[in-house]
């Protein structure tokens, strides 16, 4: 074989001879030359899932670096991350974008969770891909939740004390469960210790091997066609995963780079106050966005429905949502037939525009916006 | 639940339901309070006259609107609430229905007490420490013997009949507690109670004392952190004047008067080269400068050597007093505007989404040490006050600093941002050309 001029085709050639010889690369080589993506009108929301991925590689990395300075007590806290923000050189970059890419990462996800659901590929035989999917969805959440204490400030405190208050209203377990997340009967330098660990370790292990499991399916089963396009009995176009799909792909990550950047220039992530648990809830306090439709609601509910107590249903009716999500492709069976089920369509549209619009109502409250 | 505030937009934090339950508990809890209140609140507003009362039988009976007020009125007197009746004070019999022998003065009956009795009528009870202990062991007992040393009484013992008494103060028949809103004597009433005589120019006629005094203290820095901070330690009349022995302070005593709550400066004040001269000059200490009854909020202005500083009042310009005049201002006006500079930049780069919580933590250094050195103004000595004044910029300065500092990486941050945003782009428009090339290929 003729050598190539290029010396760093030569090094990749001459590494990849090395390993070819010791482990057999062919069955990757070949997934990757053979794999493609479906193309039609709605391979637009094929990118999300890859979106979500490629902020949850952000998060993990700034989150490493957070982990260089950050002291995990309720007297150290607060003052780590005042420390990272104005003396760590870059730390208010890291700090900032570690934040809104964990907010974008949320607003991603649903975006993927819904077309996924819109487009019905949980369906046979994607049933698994979808549940542990909507595991990760739970787990960000709880992310989420979990890191928002970690700075120990006058929100964070107050947001865990009444989130964990919701977890308590859970029958049967719920007062388990709060005492278990707050290592005690109230949220404490101990329960910040607890959601350290939780974010740091529990959630990212859990979230490896489910995250694994999920991406190991999406490569194993394909991308899935909408049953409408399939229906329509046009020949399906496809693109090459690589470098094709990879490189609109590589579009997007970089764009969302750039919304971080910015995010992180001009509106820094506050660090508010240190908490005290000792002073009052402070003025106007409200969720994040995407709990805000919660909070809303049990606004609505009345303190008691006959003899049962307003929250308890509140509480329940989500867990009902959450649970129907969960089992919807078991549930769908016209989907799973190949069948038409404007059913489960119209249920998907009635939980987005309820999610739409009573977040809406929670920001146009007084004290919301 | 993560929660995410916008200061200052509610009053109230608006919860979520697990706050929204704990706010029902506190709006249960307030409701309570309120009915105790209410209910406690309505035995007073409504004490139940006693039945078979001949005094209050006939008072309240006989229509005649000159003899029914004192029945009217005593449902709400905290007298009745003691179980202390028409008789305790005015002596006869109750039980007794015919007028003759009812208000018998064999019975003790003394009818509607003479104004310069009064002090001696109430004394009776009021100065027994004995008796009173019963109600409340803590209780003052020495009013009356104070009253005597008042002007007021001083000028009663003299036969004025115009002067206030006991009932003056605190009303006759609706007597209440000092702590009853609704009391002449709560805080916030006191002005109005001293000034029914005292802002009354025709009925103050002849003693030769102002009646402006009323108008002048409602403008006063005094009355609005009474009134509209709600601050009752806040000075009224009775803080400075006293109240059962108000006279008006004298030259010599109006800086321990001012002094009681102002010590800090009173104690400067004292050490000053102005107290002797002040002394030598018969001038009042505090009230010369600051004035009295309408006592501003004092500004820097007020030291120096221009129009409005009342140090030029005393000083020609060619007096050593003068040139100091001039050098405490300076030093004042240094570290204010140190202060409103640093200040001002930290407001700017927090607005702007900087973390400067711990300059402007540390600027307090600073503000401290101006409120220090307003406070040691006092003591008239330029030193002094140049000494703390420097310390006092030398901490603003570093805190602007630290601004600038914040504010120069804001501008790093957007700048670097527009460079990477730059590049990102490039590299997008290179990912854009490859796609479209790939897609040509493949047609």
């Amino acid at each position: 074989m003729a050598r190539s001029p290029n010396p760093l085709a030569g090094l990749a050639r001459n590494v990849n001879a090395w390993l070819e010889e010791r482990i057999d690369l062919s069955g990757i080589r070949e997934l990757i030359r053979h794999k493609v993506v479906p193309v039609h009108r709605h391979t637009i929301w094929y990118y999300f899932g890859g979106m979500t991925l490629f902020l949850f590689v952000i998060q993990v990395l700034t989150g490493i670096l957070l982990l260089l300075y950050y002291r995990p007590s309720a007297e150290e806290a607060f003052e780590s991350v005042q420390f990272i923000v104005t003396e760590v050189e870059f730390g208010w970059l890291i700090r900032s974008i570690h934040s809104w890419s964990a907010n974008l990462l949320v607003a991603t996800m649903m975006i993927h969770l819904f077309s996924v659901y819109f487009t019905q590929a949980y369906r046979k035989p994607r049933e698994l891909t979808w549940v542990s999917g909507m595991c990760l969805f739970g787990i960000f959440l709880f992310f989420g939740f979990s890191g928002y204490l970690l700075p120990w400030n006058e929100l964070a405190y107050f947001a865990t004390k009444v989130g964990t208050d919701v977890a308590g209203q859970i029958p049967v377990v719920g007062h388990l469960m709060a005492r278990i997340l707050r290592g005690g009967d109230d949220v404490t330098g101990a329960t910040l210790s607890r959601f350290y660990g939780i974010h740091v370790a529990i959630l990212p292990a859990i979230t490896t091997a489910l995250l694994g499991f999920h991406l190991f399916l999406v490569q194993k089963q394909g991308m899935s066609v909408p049953p409408e396009v399939e229906r329509s009995g046009a020949p399906l176009r496809t693109m090459p995963f690589l470098p094709d799909f990879l490189l609109r792909d590589l579009v997007g990550w970089l764009s969302a780079l750039a919304v971080l950047g910015a995010l992180a220039a001009y509106f820094p992530w506050e660090l508010g106050v240190k908490a005290d648990p000792f002073a009052p809830a402070p003025a106007g306090i409200r969720p994040e966005w995407y709990f805000m439709y919660m909070f809303q609601t049990l606004k609505y509910i009345p303190a008691k429905i006959g003899p049962i107590d307003g929250e308890l249903l509140g509480v329940l009716g989500f867990g009902l949502g959450g649970l129907f999500l969960f089992l919807v492709p078991f549930l769908d069976r016209k989907t799973a037939r190949g069948e038409k089920s404007p059913l489960f369509t119209w249920i998907g549209v009635a939980i987005a525009a309820y999610i739409v619009v009573l977040s809406v109502l929670g920001y146009m409250a007084p004290g919301g916006k | 639940m993560a929660l995410r505030s916008r200061r200052g937009t509610s009053p109230l934090p608006t919860a979520h339901h697990g706050t929204d339950l704990l706010g029902r508990c506190i709006v249960f809890a307030w409701a309570l309070v309120v009915g105790a209140l209410l209910f406690a609140g309505g035995r007073a507003e409504a004490q139940k006259l006693p039945e078979g009362n001949s005094c209050i039988d006939c008072h309240r009976g006989i229509g005649d609107p000159r003899v029914t007020p004192p029945a009217e009125k005593f449902p709400q007197d905290i007298h009745l609430a003691k179980g202390i009746l028409c008789q305790d004070c005015h002596g006869g019999d109750p039980r007794n229905f015919d007028p003759k022998g009812s208000m018998n003065p064999a019975k003790g009956f003394i009818g509607k007490p003479k104004h310069q009795a009064i002090p001696q009528l109430c004394g009776k009870c009021h100065s027994n420490a004995a008796y009173m202990k019963k109600f409340n062991p803590t209780i003052r007992v020495d009013q009356v013997q104070e009253y005597l040393t008042s002007v007021h009484g001083r000028k009663l013992r003299e036969g004025d009949q115009k002067v206030a008494t006991c009932i003056s103060c605190h009303d006759v028949h609706n007597i209440r507690a000092i702590k009853d809103q609704q009391a002449w004597t709560y805080p916030v009433k006191v002005v109005e109670t001293c000034g029914r005589c005292h802002g009354d120019a025709k009925y103050m006629e002849g003693y030769k004392i102002a009646t402006d005094v009323v108008d002048k203290y409602k403008k006063s820095v005094h009355y609005e952190a009474l009134t509209k901070k709600g601050d009752l330690s806040a000075p009224t009349c009775n803080v400075c004047h006293g109240n059962h022995g108000a006279t008006p302070p004298g030259v010599d005593s109006v800086a321990n008067v001012c002094g009681t709550c102002h010590s800090l400066t009173a104690d400067f004040f004292n050490q000053s080269p102005h107290k002797k001269a002040f002394a030598a000059m018969g001038l009042a200490p505090c009230v010369t400068c600051h004035s009295n009854h309408d006592v501003t909020k004092p500004s820097d202005t007020l030291v120096g050597t221009d129009q409005q500083a009342v140090c030029v009042n005393c000083h020609d310009p060619a007096s050593a007093g003068y040139q100091k005049a001039a050098a405490i201002r300076t030093s004042l006006d240094e570290l204010r505007g140190a202060v409103q500079r640093a200040a001002g930049i930290l407001d700017r780069a927090e607005h702007a989404g900087m973390e400067v919580s711990q300059a402007k933590f540390e600027l307090r250094g600073a503000t401290d040490a101006l409120l220090k050195t307003r406070a040691t103004v006092h003591r008239f000595d330029p030193v002094a006050i140049r000494n703390l004044s420097d310390e006092g910029v030398q901490v603003a300065n570093k805190m602007y600093d630290k601004g600038v500092k914040a504010m120069d990486d804001l501008r790093f941050r957007h700048r670097g941002l527009w460079i990477s945003v730059g590049i990102i782009l490039v590299a997008i428009a290179g990912l854009v050309l490859k796609i479209r090339e790939i897609d040509r290929r493949r047609g």
